[in-house]
Formats: structure tokens, C-alpha cells, sequence
């Protein structure tokens, strides 16, 4: 069993505010990186039968969705965003689901995880979010390709943290993994995150664009190694998101990561999950893995943008027994 | 809880399947079964309860077949079975495919029935019992379609005894059905007593297949009605079960001509490598020994251990085990159900206290407080000398210990009565292509654990019994070479009292370990000639000889690992070598027999051996299609050491119609030569040692085929025994072959041609291997 050690802080906010030491990285262990292994078959029957043998029904299943809710970061990452935009998507991210909802269910005032968005879209957010304790996070190093010159993406990243976001999504370069550079790697993530400062940095690995899952073990293990306080799947922009089998490799690189150094760091799967039930797939498979401390919004993120509608579907659904329809929920 | 205190807790809850339509249909027959019989049920008898293991509910009462019953339903399947077999396999697919879909139009009927029954988790019976049984009636169903295509010189058996477990009612049941009707056979099955409800719905869905009476015939019963469907009139009898229960069909069932086939018991190893994905390794021991609560024959009972990592994998194996939710099997969310019986609860139980070697871990999961059920346990830490590591538990308890080297690991894997499957973990393919040939075991898994289906056949090696089920491979079980074979006559050794027809003494040896020896109790009998000359003495063996010469045979073992080309080329050698001497034998042979059929008789032993030495290099394995992004690849492998009894009539011709498609496959043999004309025999030995033939690969011994029959048949380093000898051994080889569960072949009295196509080809190839299942998934 994983040690459950992190102090539960309560506040006035609904949300348990906890409180968990950040990942501070380690020197490069080459010998570790290169011993890791992903069997992708036997990965593929784990990430396949686990929705057969979690099944969350009726009022848990309500909660639990509620708890999906509140481990998305609210997204949007479009050319055409405006200021507008944002702010829409920022109320809905204070007020996820209806209130006539939330009072049908017993449950207070919830929030989604953060807002996610590019970095000019920063100052919008945080007015937006003024005093709601959602924190803005910006996708950031020439996303989503991260091919632009060294030096800018590092400035991109202060401007942001600058501009007032929490969080950095950073994407790594896939050409380090694809060569088997790791030392450029670790080095790149090392500098990523001294760029972040008190901002918690996100490492996309982007992994639809690594090859194998060797490969993302491996570019999972450096970057925590390297001080990333959450590995994220995807930009959303590679022809393969998140998926089941890459998951479980992640999350096993970091139970292995936290068992060697004590410290945990998060999982967020970007991409692709849209559905209610996949959201339920994704927590049973972290709380099977990683152990519950991980199903809080501070370890644990959906990157998505259409998956809070179906969720208010299916608690619309909870709550008068009918099945609902989208229009009847605010849109973002 | 409220809605706001499981967001907190994140708690599972339950996730109840609904068992209202299966006690509905329980209700619907009256809670009541007879047995079914000629396409009907008969009418509820004397009988017992039959419990759900989760509750202690009874869920219906069931009727213990008498004497009468059973003699009924096999006459009820013998009637039937010429007509069945008549109307031809695209006749029959028909019917196996309506089964087919009938078991798929009520799988959740059968599902939540055999949950109810079994104790096993619904998502196990709903994911992986119905539809893999599903999968044998349409696989099956093709067989049928191709038989007369793809085995013409095959047909059915007849009528099949087949007796069936508790652990997977409703599979095994397909497992045993399907390729016996495909083949043209009809059935009695017998139901395990504690689970025999599907089977009963089964005969249900029968009726609505309007399968003809007769064809398929159920009836219920503890061990004692077993026993009266191996005694009955049937052709053949298959059982799946504990060895103990094999051992002693094997002896009830010697020298009646019954075809057998036992799958059994099991303390199947799972290697993990330094190299393997130990994340997934951790998973697939879930799948393993927490599947269907360790109630498995092919449970990956055993775990290895590489030293390098032992530590690492132990930690996160025992934190897995604590994720396991052991509770209600028709909780959808459930990975561990319940024990079948009370009964098997305090066996596993038993077992577990009585060891007081190694750690054991008992999952810190939740029991239910009422129900038949033990948590998932491991034991690490033991040793091959505790019992634990040794006699299967059968149930959700591992034991462990660490292997240094890829050798060590072999070593303590073939450590074992048993040999059903084994599991191998590495990310090295030389690796683990390396081990899995070996194994002692039918199966291999390579990166993955507990891969079935219907296009693989299923079966084991030593005390785990013989046969294949599934694949073409498992067809042979139900079939047999048509035609109509004569009794064999008995021959007497010609009497005599002549002069030596040489003046120098012939003095013919035993041939062990590649040298003459002489016979251990020092004894030889005269051979006559039919003009009652003396020809000679042959030896006498006795039991210690046979000892000697399976020692010998054992120490060639380098044979097996040679290349068909080399054995090829050694065949060739003793063709060539016996051509030179071809008029000698043939003298010699007309000397012993009289007549002048000698000269063909050489000829065809020649001809045999270049036969072999054709086939050495071409009985290929197959690849079978199973559903998996992967391989199946089924390889023929020699059996071992194989003892033959070689046939009276044909002393030359017979002798080599056993050693070469023997050793052409890789095998070791010791060949008793034919009783009344044993000279022969040691004639040849001079040719093997002039032909490069290794030491112990071909012994041979003479004197009286009845003092070695029983030896070694019994021994338990001989894996087959084959006999085409004296009519009166088969029985007796098939008794005493019970020791280790051994492969037998044998006359049962009955003659052969050995100078025509019966004396060669592939009955004698598929005698000369077994067939392993190696699957490897893969995937980058």
C-alpha cells in the first residue's frame, strides 16, 4: 500500500484543500530510465478489462461524477478565442453544474479543477476568475509542436507565470525521446521548470508521437525526475490522445517514482475523453493504481473540453430519472 | 451514504446484476431436475441440493442418477449415434451452430446462472465462460463442415462417457460437447454435483436446437454416477477433474478398449524475469491465481522469481493483492467470489495452516462475513521441498520462491508432477523463446496468462493427464482411423531340440547405452528355428534391465534437441546399412518364421525407415488463428522416452515401425523385441551401432514381453508405453501406466498390417509428440 501521509487542510472552500510537497526532482538516473519496461499486450488486456470489473452505479456514480467534475481543467485552445470566449468558459468553470442540480443531490458549491487556455488569453481568465480559487493554467514552449527557439519558450513560460497563470503546460521536445537524447530531455524539463518558479509545471509528453510505450515510460520517468509536478498526456492536437494503455503506463511511472522518492506527482490525460463513463473508467483505473489520495484535483486532471456537458447529462439523469439533453445545460 | 459523502470517500459501492431471471427460470422447472435423457427430462428422483456457494441458498434440488438411469442414456446416445454420425458434418454443423447462437441469445441467463451456481464473479462467467463456450460450438461447428474434407480417413468413436468439473461448468461442458458431436459421436455428460445447473439449461436450449434424441444426453450425480458412465458401454471416456479421481478412471477403464482422455490437476510455474514488465506480471498473476479464485487446473500456481528483482515484485504483487475486492459474485465490481463448497473452503484452509514455511500474505481486503470464501494469499519464501510447492491447492493461495539463472528456472519449473501450462515473463525474446520449448507443460504463455480458446488445444504432459481439447489437435480425441481391425493371433516360439545351425555360439545380447549387455539376471532361452534347429539365445530381460536401459535413455536426451536433418540423416544411414546386409536378415528371418517372406519383409523395413527419415524434418508444427494480436504456435515435440512392446508377427519390420517414427521425432526408445523371434532384433542392433545411432537413443531388449510390460509401464521416468505385442498386455499396460498418468498405445488385441499404409504414418507421428501451445502476444 501506498502511504496516504498528506495533511487534509479544511477551508471555507468545498474542495478538501490539500497540501502536498512539490516535487523538487532528482539528478538524471539513466540506469532506472533505461530499465523500465511496457509490455504493450498485456497493458492492453489490464486497460481493457478494468471497466469490466469497476462498475460505479446510481448515487456513487453521482459522485463520482461530481469528483470528475471537479479534476477538469476547463479548456480552450483555438485560434479564434477571444476575450468573450473566455469569460463564458470561465463562469462555467465556477458554476459547472446547475445549482438546481447540485441542491437536488445534497452537494455544495463545486468548481472545475482550473481554465485552461493560450497565453494571451491569461489576463482575460484571471479577471474571470477573480476570488473563485480556480487557477489558470497556460499551455505554453511554442505549444503545441514546442519546436520554437529555446530561449522564446522559456520567456513564454515567465510571461506567463508574469501574466498571472498558476500553471504551465509545457510540451517536451519528442525529437530527445525519439533519439534517445534523455540527458537533452532532462536538461530541457530542468530549465522548464526553474522557468515556472512558484507556478506548477505540466509536462506534456505528447505521446500519440513517441513510438512505443517504452517510450513513454521513459519520457514520464525523466520528466519527473526533472521536477515536473504533473505528466499530461497530450496538447489534444496529435492524431492519438489520451488513452487507456498510455495511462496505466504513466501512473505506473509515477506509483514506481513516488515509492523511490516519496514525492507524488500528478496525472493529467488530455484529449479525447468526452464521455461520462470514460471519465469513471479513468478514476477507477487511478484509485486502482495510484490509491485515492490521487483522485484530487491537486494530482489528478481531465483536459477537456466536451466532457463536462455529458456529465451534466448523466447527473440531470441521476436526479429526475430521464435522460437529459445538452441544450439544457448552460454551454461554456 | 449521501451523495456528498461518497464524493469524499470515493467509495465503489455495489453493482448488483439482478438474478430475477435466472431464479425465474429456476422456478419455471419447479426448482426440481431429473436428468436428461433421449431429448427429455425425466421425472425428479431421489436427489440433493444443489447451494449457491455465496449464500448457502439452496437454488434447486437435483436428481442422483441410478444405475438404471445411466444405462438408459447410453442407450438412449447409442441409439442415436448412427444417425448422427450419418448425417454427415455439414449436417451436424447446422446443428452445433444453432447452439451456438442459442448460448448467445440467453448468455446472460447462463452467465448469472453459473455465478449463482459456481460462486464465480458474473463478470467472469459474462466475460469469459459463455463466451468462450459460445466459441467451441461455432468453431466446432466448422470442424463439422470440414471433417470429410479434412479427415477423410477418419470417424466418430461413438458414444462419449464424458464427466466434467465444478470449476467451469458451463466451458467444460462445451469443451466436451462440441467436438464430440462435430465428429459424430453422441454423449452422456455428467455435471460436477455442486454445479449443475447450466448443464441442465443446456439440455434446455438442446431441445429448442431440435437436436435429435438422444445426441445429447445429461445426467446429475456425485462421484458414484461417474463411476457407472465409466463402467457403462461407451466407446470413450473423457474426464476433466483431480488427478487422484484420473488415476482411477485410468485403471477402472484399462484393457477395455475405451478410448481415454484426462485432464487434470496442475502446479503450473510463473516465471518472472529480471527483464519482464513487472507491473504486468503483477497484473497477470490477477489473472492467474485470483482468477476464478485460484479453482483452476492451469492456475499459475507457482510463482519464480528472478533474485535480481524478487524484492520489487513481491512489494508490488502484495500491494496489488490488497486491491482485490473479495465479496458477492454477482457484484459486478468484485474480483474474488466465492469458494465452490464449504468443502473446498476448509481443503484450501487446511493446506494453508498446515505450512508453517515462508511468509504469507493474506490480502488486507474484505470478506464477506457469511459465504464460502478465503482471501487472496501469498506465500513467498518456500522452498521445492515444502509441501506447498508441490500439491495443488486450488484456490486463491500463490507460493513463491527465486530462481538465480534461466537454467535454475527451468530446473525448478519442470520440478513438478504436473505439467499443464506455464507462464514466462521477459521482454527478451531469445529468452523466452528459449525457455518455452523447455517446459514440461501442454501450454505456454508467454507475457500473458490464462490465453484460451477454441482454435488452441488445451491439455498437459505427466500427472496432468493426456489429450488436447480444442484445435485440430483436440479432434484425435474423438475420432479414430476407419476401418475394421482383425484379433491378432498369438504366436508360439517354435519348439525344437536340433543342432546349433552354426557351430560358433551366437550369443545374442541385450543392446543398452548404445552397448551389448548382458542381461541382469543372467539368464537366455534358446531360440529355435521352425525346422527346430537352434538359431541361438536371446537374453532374458527382466525389471532391472529396464531400469538400465531408461537410464540409457535418459542420458541420450541431446537426441531431442537435435536437428530433424541430423535425425534424417541418421535414418538414412540405417536404411542404407540394413540394405547392405538385406539378404542376411532376410535368411534369418525365413530361418526363424519359416517361409520365404523375408526378403519383402527387409525390403519394407527399409522403405519404413527412409519413410521416417522423410518425415524427421516435416511434421511441421501449426500457427493457430486465435483471437489475440499475437501467435499460438503449436509445436510437436517429442514425448520423451517411449517404451514399445514391438509386434510378434513382423520381428524386423514391426521392431522398426516403432523405433523410427520414434526417434525421428526426437524421441529415445526402448524397444522390447517381438517375443517367439527375437534374433531379429539383436541382428540389428549391429546395424545401429554401424549407422552413428548416440548411445541409449535405441535399446533393445529380448525375453518375455509380459516381464517387462508391467515395469515399464509403471516407471515413472518412461513418458509413453506403446504395445502391438502378446494380445493379453494391453489391459495390464494401461493398470500399471496409472503410476504416472503415462501416454498409452496398445492393441487391445487387435491386429495390424504392418506391411501395408496401416503400419506407418501419422497415428505413429501423432504417437511420437506432443503438441505444445506457445502463445505470444506481441505488440509494440
Amino acid at each position: 500500500m501506498l502511504s496516504q501521509t498528506t495533511q487534509t487542510a479544511t477551508a471555507s472552500h468545498q474542495l478538501p484543500q490539500v497540501t502536498e510537497p512539490r516535487n523538487p526532482g532528482m539528478a538524471l538516473d539513466l540506469d532506472w530510465v533505461r530499465s523500465l519496461q511496457a509490455n504493450t499486450s498485456a497493458i492492453e488486456r489490464r486497460a481493457a478489462s478494468l471497466p469490466a470489473r469497476r462498475s460505479v452505479k446510481k448515487k456513487h456514480q453521482a459522485a463520482w461524477l461530481l469528483r470528475a467534475v471537479t479534476c477538469i481543467d476547463l479548456t480552450t485552445l483555438s485560434g479564434d478565442d477571444t476575450e468573450h470566449r473566455v469569460a463564458r468558459l470561465c463562469a462555467k468553470a465556477r458554476q459547472p453544474i446547475a445549482q438546481s442540480l447540485l441542491d437536488a443531490m445534497g452537494m455544495g458549491p463545486i468548481t472545475t479543477g482550473a481554465v485552461c487556455v493560450y497565453h494571451e488569453m491569461i489576463p482575460p481568465a484571471v479577471r474571470a476568475l477573480n476570488g473563485s480559487g480556480i487557477p489558470v493554467a497556460a499551455v505554453s514552449t511554442g505549444f503545441p509542436a514546442g519546436l520554437s527557439p529555446f530561449h522564446l519558450r522559456l520567456a513564454e513560460i515567465e510571461e506567463s507565470v508574469k501574466a498571472g497563470a498558476a500553471e504551465i503546460d509545457i510540451v517536451i521536445s519528442r525529437r530527445h525521446v525519439l533519439s534517445g537524447n534523455w540527458q537533452a530531455l532532462y536538461d530541457e524539463m530542468r530549465a522548464f521548470r526553474a522557468a515556472c518558479g512558484d507556478a506548477h509545471v505540466k509536462a506534456i509528453l505528447a505521446t500519440g508521437e513517441l513510438g512505443s510505450l517504452r517510450n513513454v515510460a521513459r519520457a514520464s520517468m525523466i520528466c519527473m525526475m526533472a521536477g515536473a509536478d504533473f505528466i499530461k498526456t497530450s496538447t489534444g492536437k496529435e492524431s492519438v490522445n489520451a488513452t487507456l494503455p498510455v495511462t496505466l503506463v504513466m501512473i505506473r511511472a509515477i506509483r514506481d517514482y513516488f515509492e523511490r522518492t516519496g514525492f507524488r506527482v500528478g496525472y493529467k490525460p488530455a484529449g479525447g475523453i468526452s464521455k461520462a463513463k470514460d471519465a469513471i473508467t479513468y478514476l477507477a483505473l487511478i484509485k486502482e493504481e495510484l490509491g485515492d489520495r490521487w483522485l484530487q484535483p491537486d494530482l489528478f486532471r481531465f483536459g477537456a473540453s466536451s466532457l463536462l456537458n455529458d456529465i451534466e447529462r448523466q447527473l440531470e439523469h441521476h436526479v429526475t430519472g430521464n435522460y437529459s439533453a445538452s441544450y439544457r445545460h448552460p454551454t461554456s | 451514504m449521501t451523495i456528498s459523502e461518497i464524493f469524499e470517500t470515493m467509495d465503489y459501492g455495489v453493482a448488483p446484476e439482478s438474478a430475477a431471471e435466472a431464479l425465474a427460470w429456476l422456478v419455471d422447472q419447479g426448482d426440481r431436475f431429473g436428468h436428461f435423457i433421449d431429448g427429455a427430462f425425466t421425472k425428479p428422483g431421489e436427489g440433493f441440493d444443489s447451494r449457491n456457494p455465496a449464500t448457502g441458498e439452496v437454488l434447486a434440488t437435483l436428481t442422483q442418477a441410478t444405475q438404471a438411469d445411466v444405462d438408459t442414456a447410453v442407450k438412449a446416445a447409442r441409439k442415436a449415434q448412427p444417425k448422427w454420425e450419418a448425417l454427415g458434418g455439414p449436417g451436424r454443423a447446422r446443428y452445433l451452430y444453432a447452439l451456438a447462437r442459442l448460448l448467445q441469445k440467453h448468455s446472460r441467463l447462463f452467465a448469472v446462472l453459473e455465478t449463482l451456481d459456481n460462486g464465480k464473479p458474473i463478470r467472469e462467467s459474462r466475460d469469459i465462460d459463455v463466451p468462450l463456450a459460445q466459441r467451441h460450438f461455432y468453431f466446432h461447428a466448422g470442424m463439422a463442415q470440414l471433417m470429410e474434407e479434412e479427415l477423410p480417413d477418419r470417424e466418430a468413436l461413438g458414444v462419449c462417457g464424458q464427466i466434467i468439473p465444478w470449476n467451469f461448468p458451463l466451458l467444460m461442458l462445451a469443451w466436451k460437447i462440441a467436438p464430440a458431436l462435430a465428429m459424430g459421436n453422441t454423449v452422456v455428460l455428467k455435471p460436477a454435483e455442486y454445479t449443475s445447473l447450466t448443464a441442465l439449461l443446456f439440455a434446455d436450449i438442446c431441445r429448442q436446437a431440435g437436436l435429435p434424441k438422444g445426441v445429447v444426453n445429461i445426467v446429475t450425480g456425485d462421484g458414484t454416477v461417474g463411476e457407472m458412465i465409466v463402467a457403462a458401454e461407451v466407446d470413450k471416456v473423457a474426464f476433466t477433474g483431480s488427478t487422484a479421481v484420473g488415476r482411477r478412471i485410468r485403471e477402472a477403464t484399462a484393457g477395455s478398449g475405451k478410448a481415454l482422455s484426462l485432464e487434470l490437476g496442475g502446479k503450473s510455474p510463473y516465471i518472472v524475469f529480471d527483464d519482464a514488465d513487472l507491473d504486468s506480471a503483477v497484473e497477470g498473476l490477477v489473472d492467474a491465481i485470483w482468477f476464478n479464485q485460484g479453482q483452476v487446473c492451469c492456475a499459475g500456481s507457482r510463482l519464480l522469481v528472478h533474485e535480481p528483482v524478487a524484492e520489487v515484485f513481491y512489494a508490488k504483487l502484495r500491494a496489488r493483492m490488497d486491491k482485490l475486492r473479495v465479496g458477492s459474485p454477482l457484484d459486478k465490481s468484485i474480483d474474488v467470489g466465492a469458494i465452490v463448497d464449504p468443502v473446498q473452503l476448509n481443503a484450501i484452509a487446511g493446506l494453508v495452516a498446515a505450512n508453517t514455511a515462508g511468509e504469507t500474505h493474506v490480502a488486507a481486503t474484505e470478506l464477506p462475513s457469511e459465504g464460502s470464501f478465503y482471501p487472496p494469499t501469498l506465500i513467498t519464501g518456500l522452498n521445492p521441498a515444502d509441501t506447498l510447492m508441490q500439491e495443488e491447492i486450488f484456490g486463491p493461495v500463490l507460493v513463491s520462491t527465486t530462481f538465480r539463472t534461466p537454467d535454475d528456472a527451468v530446473a525448478l519449473a519442470n520440478n513438478s508432477r504436473y505439467g499443464l501450462a506455464a507462464t514466462v515473463w521477459s521482454e527478451n525474446i531469445n529468452l523466452a523463446l528459449d525457455i518455452a520449448p523447455k517446459l514440461a507443460s501442454g501450454i505456454v504463455w508467454v507475457n500473458g496468462t490464462n490465453l484460451m480458446d477454441a482454435a488452441a488445444g488445451f491439455g498437459g504432459v505427466r500427472e496432468s493427464g493426456f489429450g488436447r481439447e480444442g484445435g485440430w489437435e483436440g479432434l484425435s480425441g474423438y475420432t479414430r482411423v476407419k476401418g475394421t481391425p482383425k484379433p491378432l493371433k498369438d504366436i508360439q516360439p517354435n519348439q525344437g531340440d536340433g543342432a546349433p545351425t552354426d557351430p560358433i555360439d551366437r550369443t545374442a545380447k541385450l543392446y543398452i547405452g548404445g552397448k551389448q549387455a548382458r542381461p541382469d539376471g543372467g539368464y537366455s532361452a534358446p531360440v529355435w528355428a521352425k525346422s527346430g534347429k537352434l538359431l541361438g539365445h536371446a537374453s532374458l530381460a527382466n525389471r532391472k534391465d529396464v531400469r538400465n536401459a531408461v537410464e540409457a535413455a535418459h542420458a541420450a536426451k541431446g537426441w531431442s534437441k537435435t536437428t530433424g536433418h541430423l535425425r534424417a540423416q541418421i535414418l538414412y544411414y540405417i536404411g542404407e546399412n540394413l540394405s547392405a546386409r538385406a539378404d542376411e536378415f532376410a535368411r534369418h528371418l525365413d530361418d526363424m518364421m519359416g517361409g520365404k517372406q523375408g526378403a519383402k519383409e527387409v525390403e519394407a523395413a527399409i522403405n519404413r525407415l527412409f519413410t521416417y527419415a522423410a518425415w524427421a524434418d516435416k511434421y511441421d508444427g501449426k500457427v493457430h488463428g486465435v483471437p489475440i494480436r499475437g501467435v499460438a504456435l503449436a509445436m510437436k515435440e517429442p514425448v520423451g522416452v517411449i517404451g514399445a512392446l514391438c509386434p510378434s508377427e513382423a520381428p524386423l519390420l514391426g521392431l522398426i515401425s516403432c523405433m523410427a517414427p520414434a526417434i525421428a521425432m526426437g524421441n529415445r526408445v526402448i524397444l522390447s523385441a517381438s517375443d517367439p523371434y527375437p534374433l531379429a532384433a539383436t541382428d540389428f542392433t549391429q546395424v545401429l551401432e554401424t549407422s552413428d545411432v548416440p548411445a541409449g537413443v535405441v535399446n533393445i531388449l529380448t525375453g518375455l514381453q509380459g516381464d517387462v510390460a508391467t515395469p515399464m509401464a509403471a516407471h515413472m521416468d518412461i513418458d509413453a508405453v506403446w504395445s502391438f505385442g502378446t494380445r493379453s498386455l494391453s489391459g495390464e499396460i494401461e493398470k500399471a501406466s496409472a503410476a504416472n498418468l503415462k501416454r498409452t498405445w496398445v492393441n487391445h488385441g487387435l491386429a495390424r498390417d504392418w506391411m501395408g499404409t496401416a503400419g506407418q504414418g501419422h497415428e505413429f507421428l501423432e504417437a511420437a509428440t506432443e503438441i505444445k501451445n506457445i502463445w505470444v502476444p506481441y505488440g509494440e
